[in-house]
């Protein structure tokens, strides 16, 4: 851990590949992307710069994450402003959405600041803080949306995620409101009634393992409710983990009709499947649950012809006290920020589903422009801002959850053999990660 | 076999084996001096999360017969009630140096994370999670039905039994299924939509919503117990209706076969599951089937 690198300014990425095209060499100074010229005469052209080698990686514009639990204030044992941060600069991240659901809850302009400052503070990644529809994410009375949309961390994206606003009037009402600042609802899909005590995802393996079951159709009934709705309002429409094949067809035929409906899928929904509960490993215990291989199939689909968005991380950490213990009383959610990168790779990239292009779309471009988020998800040209993710799409690498930065170690990877891995990370000219290791 | 945890994990030929070693046993039953030396100096520790006097006092009396110095604990009165957690249980269970854990959990799957999460040594076994599996229920079944229908050797063969009720919330219907199967007999289940697990058609049972359309062909009818409370969440209308559709009564006990069985793994719910006179009948083993459970 060097300290230079925080005060290193200059730097010449070389014979990197921006979005897997032909090799450039990279120069970033003040900030910005200064230059971009012929594979190794950067660094004759800019003498006093750090040379980063990139021979055969992939530049990609810095990840934007549109769904985070970063758990400060509240739950510092699990994971904070400062980890959360960390753990997104190794996954190539430059921008994080950081969920409402803290305590006390997001819910007004004033802890919407704090948690904007902190990571400010922390300075690996812009944290954009979420706020909460309803107080205390209750699904009654309206939050301030309005102050925490006019504060100083500018909040565009509002959820009760993990809890639905499942109230279709408060729903109604949200969506109206947000359209005053050009906000989005990002709503939590699950109708609470259908999956009370619900563990798992409902089907052959929850009737084997005696695990309550969590229908298809508790995701659908409110994603297809909200679509109409906020066609009746034309706002904006945000669905949070896509997780279902009967999902990604509600919101293609959605999109087909023109309604301002937009969505995410998580990492762990484009690989991993129910039948990983059979041991009763709560690792794999998470909302919403792991789906079947069809299900998998379906949200690849959707993400490759543009149904689906982007991928959002739903990065959950966990005391482990919280997940070492009966599968029924573990908390949901699951470790995401470090391997986000990698499992899209192993699912969309060796599948040939995406290519390099679409990685950055889905999970840089996209995200940025539907959080509203400045600087970010940018072209890779001359002048824009230095936001940037170098990835090894040939080094494969096993998952050590241990090593992540942060005190959960929460991930359903660990162990696992994954290709593609992030090995430097720019945030506004900044390196924050080389060598995949943090700078700092 | 380390652990049993599952009668999915038990194979055919070393049910039958458990099922002699039971048969065996039952001779002990018998003798004055009613202890073999097996588990002498092993200490076997009955942790129990969920209350059934039942279970508990079986495994205790089959332990002691076996010579192991036995250690039950109930959760109720314990530090379990004040917040421990299952992994400090086991923990102090591991420092006690108990050699095999029986446990009886409110939680789906407890057993498994004792026997692989790594906090203890011993063997696990299984004494009913959640609505998961009841294996030793299972096993004691299966015994009951070989020893009055199968002449006390061998398998379950072309035996018909039929599973009658809340098959959505019972690990005892779960394990049976398994075990049965295996052992070569047909099941068939028998309960209203509501009370079926999304799934259950991948079971190695045939499925009916009727409990009169193949009564006269049945070894072995088998109630499982239906909480009352189920019809305040619509599972079904009201005790009466799920009794009259669903229930026991000396009427469809008339329809059996002369030497089939009637089995409750208990408790029973007189009246509703099944009917008084049924439950004291003398084709019922229900009783028997408590004396078993110390056999197997």
């Amino acid at each position: 851990m060097s300290g230079d690198a925080k005060s290193q300014s200059e730097f010449v990425l070389s014979e990197v590949r921006p979005l897997n095209s032909d090799p450039v060499d990279v120069v970033i100074a003040a900030g910005k992307i200064r230059e971009i010229c012929a594979p190794g005469t950067g660094a004759a052209r800019n003498p006093i710069a750090q040379v980063i080698p990139g021979a055969g990686q992939v530049l990609l514009p810095g990840l934007v994450d549109l769904h985070t639990h970063l758990r400060e204030p509240g739950r510092e044992d699990a994971e904070t402003v400062h980890t959360g941060s960390q753990a997104a600069a190794l996954g190539g991240f430059t921008a994080v959405h950081a969920m409402a659901n803290t305590d006390p809850v997001m819910d007004t302009a004033g802890v919407a600041i704090q948690v904007w400052r902190l990571g400010r503070e922390a300075g690996y990644v812009d944290v954009r803080p979420v706020g909460a529809v309803t107080v205390g994410l209750e699904g009654q009375r309206m939050a301030e949306l309005g102050a925490m949309a006019d504060s100083a961390a500018r909040v565009r994206v509002f959820s009760d995620d993990g809890k639905c606003v499942s109230d279709p009037v408060r729903m109604r009402r949200a969506l109206e409101y947000v359209k005053v600042f050009d906000g989005v609802i990002a709503q939590h899909a699950q109708e609470p009634r259908l999956t009370e005590g619900a563990q798992m995802n409902e089907g052959v393996i929850s009737a084997r393992l005696g695990l309550k079951g969590w229908p298809s159709v508790a995701e659908e009934a409110i994603i297809a409710r909200d679509i109409l709705l906020a066609e009746l309002v034309d706002s904006r429409l945000h669905i949070c983990h896509v997780s279902t094949a009967g999902s990604v067809d509600i919101i293609r035929r959605a999109k087909q009709r023109g309604i301002k409906v937009t969505a995410e899928v998580t990492p762990h929904h484009l690989l991993l499947t129910d039948d990983l509960a059979v041991g009763y490993d709560p690792v794999y215990k998470v909302n919403p649950p792991l789906r079947t291989a069809a299900d998998v199939v379906a949200v690849r689909e959707g993400l490759a012809d543009g149904t689906i968005d982007i991928v959002a991380t739903d990065h959950a950490p966990h005391a482990s006290e919280d997940k070492d213990c009966e599968w029924d009383y573990a908390a949901f959610g699951m470790l995401g920020l470090p391997t986000a990168l990698s499992v899209v790779a192993q699912s969309m990239v060796t599948t040939q589903a995406l290519d390099w292009a679409g990685v950055a779309d889905r999970l840089s471009t996209s995200p940025a422009r539907i959080g509203q988020v400045q600087d970010q998800g940018q072209p890779l040209a001359v002048g824009e801002p230095a936001n940037l993710a170098v990835v090894d799409p040939d080094q494969t690498w096993v998952v050590n959850a241990a090593d992540f930065p942060g005190p959960s170690h929460n991930s359903p990877y660990n162990g696992m053999k994954l290709p593609a891995k992030v090995t430097a990370t720019f945030f506004r000219g900044r390196a924050t990660v080389i060598d995949g290791e943090l700078q700092w | 076999m380390k652990h049993l945890l599952n009668t999915n994990d038990i194979g055919r030929d070393e049910a039958v084996l458990i099922l002699d070693t039971a048969s065996e046993m039952a001779n002990l039953t018998d003798r004055s001096v009613k202890k073999l030396p097996a588990l002498r100096g092993r200490t076997v520790v009955n942790l129990f999360f969920e209350d059934s006097t039942r279970t508990r006092i079986s495994f205790e009396a089959a332990a002691k017969r076996l010579s192991a110095d036995v250690i039950s604990f109930s959760a109720k009165g314990s530090s379990v009630s004040k917040g421990e957690t299952l992994k400090d249980t086991a923990l102090t269970l591991e420092a006690m140096g108990a050699d095999a854990v029986v446990i009886r959990h409110s939680a789906s799957g407890a057993p498994y994370r004792l026997a692989t999460s790594g906090w203890i040594e011993g063997s696990v076994i299984n004494a009913g999670d959640g609505g998961h599996q009841h294996p030793t229920q299972a096993l004691l079944d299966a015994y009951t039905m070989r020893r009055h229908l199968r002449a006390n050797t061998g398998d379950l063969s072309g035996l018909k039994v039929m599973l009658v009720g809340d098959v959505l919330h019972s690990r005892v219907a779960r394990s049976n299924v398994a075990l049965l199967h295996t052992l070569g007999a047909e099941v068939t289940l028998v309960s209203p939509p509501t009370l079926l697990p999304v799934g259950v058609e991948q079971w190695p049972a045939r499925v009916a919503y009727s409990l009169d359309e193949d009564l006269e062909a049945q070894d072995v009818v088998m109630m499982l117990r239906v909480q009352r409370e189920r019809m305040n969440e619509a599972y079904f209308p009201s005790a009466r209706e799920y009794s009259r559709r669903y229930g026991l009564d000396s009427e469809r006990m008339a329809r059996l076969p002369k030497d089939s069985l009637v089995m409750h793994p208990g408790p029973m719910n007189r009246g509703l599951e099944i009917g008084d006179m049924v439950a004291d009948s003398d084709r019922s083993v229900i009783v028997e089937q408590v004396a078993n459970g110390v056999t197997v």
